[in-house]
């Protein structure tokens, strides 16, 4: 079965800026993806060309095995979208939005978005422009995830949800995941990514730095040692793959690279051990990595072996 | 009031463009008239030909008001009549713009955290707003000084519309209190402006003096410019102005930042049958311009058409303005060929709707609303055809119904109805083809230039009004003037219709239209 996103080499550009540089992005059937990046990294505009609103200048891009330009509208009958910033008409109340979205999609399970509205707490009697930022959010989330698509698209859609109706919205995602719907989410909130995702592409400059599961992406990354010693840390520092050691009297801490882990655990207890705490790299930490090096142009910074 | 002077300053920094613009695009107004009439009419046996018969005719006196002497100073005072309506309307925008449309945003409550008192935001506004309408009243009283004109008429005349557009600016401030939404306020405050300008009509029309009598817009027109001035209505329009604002300064204190004191409305928490796809959107985003244009046009037919024969019968036996008024509309009655004019400008009107209709596309694109319709099943062809379709249909019912109400209230007061209707229904629709070529043209520029489509839009309109009301006396070359399509629509009141031309320009507008809708379909949406 085809990947419902394949995305390779995508460029798109506006006037002399490069908002997406070769970009390539796989979304497998029945996983969520998440889409990291700074702001500014084109992540939604990779998601405009998706959706048939941007054309590609070039490269290969597939949607749910449709050409997402030219078959717009039969792709859009199979999949939901959610912007960062749902807008919505000032004289139209949120729940006839939710049903004349979902109609013109193609039909909507009334069931659930009762269960939906109930769930996020949402008055839908209210009009567009009585709703609060969090609650038009509510809008596009209720009217995307009450439908039937195949495919959710999701940008930044928690922006204004509290972390109460955050959790809402996991459930929800995690629903639709074993529903076996497949999920683009674009997202900042690294909480959200962790808890939902399958895997995760970062982009920067609109390019695809790094790409594949949380626990691979962990594997490539260094693990923060802190540990309390029987004696003095002799031939530590030496060790290829240690970094940033710190000694505090017979307590150590220090990065280490993946590879190099064994032999740093070997050499520890050679000295003895009394007590250990190691840690993952969190996502944040991470995401920081390629976030700060962003000055650094082009190529990934050193992270990608 | 704390903070209101750093207001003061943000509202003048936003409106730094938009603010000379009006003020001295409407202070030169007067005088111009007064200097037109001048030369026109250049001595007093033509002036009191004239004052007896075109400013002394009831529909004259309905739009305008009325003459109350045969001066060069009083015929440009009444001409001048609509200038407190428009500098009304544009004070009463202002203030909602600077009030309720921020606070609407959520900007008002950045600013609401900082120091600033509580009447900061509506003081701020107003003062601004009463300093633009004092300058403007005084700029038409200098004009109108300069254009050789006694002193006292002339400050009267300015000090009128100075307190007009106060006392709407006070109005406005008024319904910004009242409702959740600038739209609503607006939609308040205008309707206020309405009222107040029919019972005025009704009253000057009819001769009803009382009736004028009732409307702010009736007070400001009853100072007597140059012909013994009257300087009390201007007290009686700043005292209610002060009622007002007191009442809006009382109800700003007492209610929530965001909130109105009318409470919003709660809508249906389902959609009904009929919004179910891109038409019945467009249908629910048109409906109440539709209404308004529509029943404006009927109200402005019924009120012309009611005059005509009266004009007719005014303007019998002078033989200059007879004959200028068939050039101008192009058949034999002078009733009908002062139709045939009023329903040319109903025309522009129509198309400037047509074209506010068209270009709501662009305001859905920019306002993110497209988006989201676009991403479910609707193609970009289908949702253009539905907002294209009000833009095309909207324009013809409005024709189709002023048309009609005219060729009614005509008929009534020539006991001619079965005649009379369809005869100027038919002259109203003649106009609907060369409506669809400026709306062909705005749909195009949507589909090719979007970002300078609404500017060019309206450019375009107000290119055919100059060329439609200039074209004649300046004596432009034909290959200009047929740049409009309104100089291709035949008049066929008192005469057979023409197919030729009305086909030639629905040709057009239909290429026009279906060229806009190729070049959206092949552009980029971007956010």
């Amino acid at each position: 079965m085809e990947n419902p996103i394949a995305v390779s080499g995508l460029i798109k550009a506006f006037g002399r800026t490069r908002a997406l540089d070769e970009l390539d992005l796989t979304v497998r059937a029945g996983e969520v993806h998440g889409f990291l990046g700074p702001n500014g990294a084109g992540k939604s505009t990779a998601i405009r060309v998706l959706l048939g609103l941007l054309r590609a200048d070039a490269g290969a891009v597939r949607l749910l095995g449709g050409d997402p330009w030219r078959d717009a509208v039969a792709l859009h009958r199979r999949l939901a979208y959610v912007p960062g910033d749902v807008t919505l008409w000032p004289n139209l109340t949120g729940g006839e939005v939710i049903d004349l979205l979902g109609r013109m999609r193609g039909g909507i399970d009334r069931a659930r978005r009762d269960e939906l509205l109930a769930a996020f707490e949402l008055d839908p009697r209210k009009k567009g422009r009585a709703y609060s930022k969090g609650n038009r959010q509510k809008v596009g989330l209720v009217a995307a995830l009450a439908s039937d698509a195949e495919l959710l698209i999701l940008d930044e859609p928690t922006s204004g949800l509290d972390p109460l109706m955050e959790e809402v919205f996991q459930h929800w995602v995690g629903r639709a995941r074993a529903d076996g719907r497949t999920v683009l989410l674009s997202s900042h909130i690294l909480g959200e990514v962790e808890a939902l995702c399958d895997r995760v592409t970062i982009i920067r400059n609109g390019r695809a730095v790094e790409t594949g599961t949380l626990t691979g992406l962990r594997h490539l990354q260094r693990t923060s040692v802190d540990a309390e010693l029987a004696g003095p840390p002799h031939g530590l520092a030496e060790l290829a793959g240690v970094h940033d050691l710190r000694v505090d009297g017979d307590r150590v801490r220090f990065d280490v690279d993946t590879p190099a882990l064994d032999a740093a655990l070997r050499r520890l207890t050679e000295i003895g051990v009394r007590g250990l705490v190691s840690r993952p790299p969190t996502l944040e930490e991470l995401f920081l990595r390629h976030y700060e090096s962003a000055g650094a142009a082009g190529a990934p910074a050193g992270v990608a072996r | 009031m704390t903070g209101a002077r750093h207001l003061v300053r943000l509202i003048l920094r936003r409106d730094r463009v938009l603010l000379p613009i009006w003020v001295l695009l409407i202070a030169v107004l007067p005088a111009s008239y007064a200097e037109t009439y001048a030369e026109l009419y250049p001595t007093a046996a033509q002036r009191a030909e004239y004052a007896a018969t075109t400013a002394g005719n009831p529909s004259i006196e309905a739009l305008l008001g009325p003459a109350y002497g045969d001066s060069v100073g009083a015929l440009a005072a009444q001409r001048s009549g609509l200038l407190h309506l428009i500098v009304g309307l544009i004070s009463l925008l202002v203030v909602v713009r600077h009030t309720r449309a921020e606070e609407e945003a959520g900007r008002r409550e950045l600013l609401g955290a900082t120091v600033l008192g509580r009447y900061a935001g509506l003081a701020a506004a107003l003062l601004v707003t009463y300093a633009a309408d004092l300058l403007l009243g005084l700029l038409v009283a200098g004009g109108l000084v300069a254009a050789g004109l006694p002193a006292a008429g002339s400050l009267v005349f300015g000090l009128s519309v100075t307190l007009a557009g106060a006392f709407f600016a006070t109005v406005g401030a008024l319904a910004a209190q009242l409702t959740e939404s600038a739209g609503g306020a607006r939609g308040l405050g205008v309707a206020a402006l309405g009222v107040a300008f029919l019972v005025r009509l009704a009253g000057d029309a009819g001769g009803a003096e009382w009736l004028s009598w009732l409307s702010p817009l009736g007070w400001a027109q009853r100072t007597h410019p140059y012909v013994g001035e009257r300087w009390w209505p201007l007290a009686l329009l700043a005292a209610l102005a002060a009622l007002v604002g007191a009442v809006a300064f009382r109800l700003s204190a007492r209610r929530d930042l965001g909130a109105g004191v009318l409470p919003p409305r709660l809508g249906p928490a389902t959609a009904g049958p009929a919004l179910a796809g891109p038409w019945g959107l467009a249908w629910r985003l048109n409906r109440v311009a539709l209404l308004g244009w529509t029943i404006g046009a009927a109200a402005l037919g019924a009120v012309l058409g009611g005059a005509a024969e009266a004009a007719g019968d005014a303007v019998d036996g002078n033989e200059t303005v007879a004959r200028l008024m068939e050039r101008l509309g192009g058949s034999a009655s002078i009733a009908e060929a002062y139709l045939g004019t009023t329903l040319s400008i109903t025309a522009l009107a129509a198309a400037g709707y047509g074209i506010q209709a068209a270009l709501r596309m662009r305001t859905e694109e920019t306002g993110q609303r497209a988006e989201p319709v676009l991403t479910t099943g609707v193609s970009r062809s289908r949702w253009l055809l539905g907002h294209l379709a009000f833009a095309l249909l909207g324009p013809a019912v409005m024709l189709a119904v002023a048309g009609a109400v005219t060729g009614l209230a005509y008929g009534l007061s020539s006991s001619d109805v079965a005649g009379k209707v369809p005869r100027l229904t038919g002259a109203a629709l003649a106009h609907v083809p060369a409506v669809w070529v400026l709306v062909g043209v705005a749909v195009l520029l949507f589909g090719l230039l979007p970002r300078i489509s609404v500017g060019a839009a309206w450019a375009a309109l107000a290119g055919c009004l100059l060329l439609g009301q200039l074209g004649a006396v300046l004596e432009l070359s034909q290959w200009l003037l047929d740049l409009s399509p309104f100089t291709h629509t035949p008049q066929v009141l008192g005469g057979p219709v023409p197919a030729t031309p009305l086909l030639a320009l629905t040709g057009t507008a239909v290429g026009l239209a279906t060229a806009g809708l190729f070049t959206f379909r092949r552009r980029d949406l971007p956010a």
